[in-house]
């Protein structure tokens, strides 16, 4: 018999499936539990959370901690919110993340296009630069900033992110390219167009699913950061990570948890938009290199 | 004088030699075919010509011109893909523009060009499409069109027919060799396939472990095959490549053909190549094509050499057009083609005739022709 086997999910039994959908509720309930607590606590009033009930919703419905975490709360000396730090975040991650993605698309380019004696080892080093703690990399780090006159600064924030994130930008198009048929770039070259020609005319445009990959990956890497933000900001530069400790652990007054939440929420917002808004791209783009279309 | 000229090219990757030695020119407006079995170079010697790949030594001239060190789009030269290579994310107007884009040449003249070659391959209703749209066929004339629009000096083809289904490629053979009448450009066509080898060259090189093997007209290359591997390279079916003892008998030499449990076959040479006598009482190799063994009756009535032997048939594979017949001769299977309304049952003794005039001798050990 050469009937096709129907043992798949969409064809078991109810039970079967009952029992997967209960499972999948389950944990799906508990993945989003947290999410639920810090919405419904960040919309009540103080007084509420303080009589225990993490998980009821808000008797009396405010705003005033979204607000309070925007723009007037206590971080460290000043009652600025995280406003400003947010701002300072947005003007780091995006420069960061656009540099290390079109260095990484370049870098990705040479490496399967342009080969050049030794291009393997080169590779493999920059390979290397994904596997480095960041602590190692601290000190040289702070030296090299500071010798730059970029320390404390955002442009320095910069640079650090687009310098680390260059490993997995390049490993990202390099494996993408790898499989882009070389012929097209021969073609290219007999009608003439140059090297960055190429790259632009006929590279990027075919490049969507693979710079989507690697601006959520960069993105949400960047943006997430603490180690870097607390090690290399001063006063002026200090990333929203940074602030949101500041605001959650400082020391004095009382500790407006309704405000912390919203606080995190707000942290945490940009991250969540990007993977809602291109989610889907993700997935399609990790797949897209590994079959030859 | 030639128009594009190879001499004593070289190509090695790291240590491994890839061609090692090539001479070869074709004339302006020729037709020239590289074919070999896979991995004998013959692509790679394209890209040399285009400047895709630098060479180690040698020299490339292209009218005249010494083009070694000129980037691919300094030579005047246009290419055709085997996978096409059109830009997927321009659409079949732009790919076939998007030289003249680069070169500078203003939107109307761009546009002009597009039009002129489209009307030619009659791609006109395609223009707006992208690649992923079009099928094969289509996809290959932009691929010509891209090609064609740049009114090259030399145009360079690497396999350009091997992504196509039979028929389409049948087709589109007879189109390139249309193309080729009327536009006169030069030529250079890689293929593996030496069906379109015969059919399009005016001249052929015929290519093994990066060595230029023979390199002539097809009539030349078809039935003077200067060794056994382009002797049984070139032709479908293959030539026949029978073992034999050349025998004196009288003042005349004679091929001896070995049977299993019959008597051998022995043909008489009335005039055989100069070199065969050195070869009495010796084994070599008798090549005979499929079309000069064959039923006495279709046989060439103008070839000066016809003997006759009764042959044990084994099997008979009617084609429609012709019937082939299976024989056994020094212990190898040897294919005749016969008329296909040749009277012949498969287990039965039946004349065959053999045209000696078209009949070639081989070298056993160094595999060469004997001449």
């Amino acid at each position: 018999m050469s009937v096709p086997s129907q043992d798949n999910a969409a064809r078991t039994g109810l039970f079967a499936r009952a029992i997967i959908y209960s499972a999948l509720i389950l944990f799906a309930v508990y993945y989003l539990l947290p999410l639920y607590v810090m919405l419904v606590n960040s919309l009540k009033p103080l007084d509420e959370i303080r009589q225990g009930n993490m998980l009821a919703l808000p008797n009396q419905w405010t705003f005033e901690p979204w607000r309070s975490a925007w723009s007037t709360a206590q971080i460290g000396v000043s009652p600025t919110g995280l406003k400003p730090y947010f701002l300072n975040s947005i003007m780091m991650v995006v420069p960061a993340v656009a540099l290390s993605t079109v260095l990484g698309a370049q870098n990705g380019y040479v490496l399967t296009k342009w080969r050049f004696k030794g291009d393997n080892i080169v590779f493999g080093l920059m390979l290397l630069a994904c596997f480095i703690p960041f602590q190692i990399v601290l000190i040289p780090s702070a030296r090299i900033l500071g010798l730059l006159g970029l320390a404390g600064t955002i442009p320095g924030l910069i640079l650090i992110h687009m310098v680390y994130g260059l490993g997995f930008t390049t490993l990202f198009f390099r494996n993408y390219y790898e499989a882009f048929p070389t012929e097209l770039i021969r073609a290219a070259q007999i009608d003439g167009a140059s090297f960055f020609q190429i790259f632009r005319r006929i590279l990027l445009p075919s490049s969507g699913p693979i710079i989507v990959v690697t601006v959520i990956w960069q993105f949400t890497n960047i943006w997430n950061d603490f180690l870097f933000g607390s090690s290399f900001s001063s006063v002026d530069s200090i990333p929203i990570t940074v602030a949101l400790n500041n605001l959650v652990n400082s020391s004095t007054g009382v500790k407006e948890y309704n405000v912390h939440f919203a606080g995190a929420i707000l942290a945490a917002l940009p991250t969540l938009i990007v993977y809602i808004v291109s989610g889907r791209y993700f997935v399609r783009g990790l797949m897209a290199g590994a079959v030859k279309g | 004088m030639s128009f594009l000229q190879i001499n004593e090219l070289h190509k090695s990757f790291g240590a491994t030699h890839i061609l090692k030695g090539i001479n070869l020119e074709i004339e302006e407006g020729g037709f020239l075919v590289l074919v070999g079995p896979s991995g004998c170079g013959k692509s790679t010697l394209l890209n040399t010509i285009a400047g895709l790949e630098p060479i180690t030594s040698g020299e490339i001239r292209i009218n005249g011109n010494k083009v070694n060190d000129l980037h691919p789009s300094k030579r005047d030269i246009a290419m055709v893909f085997q996978s096409y290579a059109l830009y997927p994310n321009m659409t079949v107007g732009e790919n076939i523009a998007f030289g003249m884009e680069i070169r500078g040449v203003p939107k109307a003249e761009r546009d002009k060009a597009i039009s002129e070659v489209a009307n030619l391959l009659q791609i006109g209703h395609l223009l707006d499409r992208k690649p992923s749209q079009l099928s094969g066929g289509q996809r290959q004339r932009v691929a010509m069109g891209r090609a064609l629009v740049r009114d090259p000096q030399v145009f360079l083809f690497d396999e350009p027919l091997s992504n196509l289904d039979a028929k389409l490629r049948i087709d589109m053979r007879t189109e390139i060799k249309r193309l080729h009448q009327r536009m006169g450009t030069t030529i250079v066509y890689v293929t593996h396939d030496q069906i379109e080898a015969m059919t399009l060259a005016t001249k052929i090189a015929v290519l093994k472990d990066g060595y230029l093997q023979q390199f002539g007209t097809p009539a030349e290359i078809y039935n003077d095959p200067v060794n056994m591997f382009v002797a049984d390279f070139m032709g479908s079916p293959a030539m026949n490549l029978i073992p034999a003892t050349i025998v004196t008998e009288g003042n005349r030499l004679a091929v001896k053909l070995d049977r299993s449990q019959r008597e051998p076959v022995l043909l008489p040479l009335s005039a055989p190549p100069a070199g065969l006598a050195a070869f009495s009482g010796r084994n070599v190799v008798f090549g005979i094509r499929p079309e000069a063994l064959t039923d006495p009756d279709g046989a060439d009535r103008n070839a000066s050499q016809l003997a006759t032997s009764d042959c044990h048939i084994e099997v008979v594979e009617p084609a429609g057009s012709d019937t082939f017949a299976v024989t056994e001769l020094g212990g190898k299977h040897v294919v005749a083609r016969l008329r296909a309304d040749a009277n012949i049952k498969p287990g039965s003794m039946t004349p065959l005739a053999f045209n000696l005039t078209k009949a070639v001798f081989f070298d056993p050990e160094s595999q060469n022709r004997i001449k």
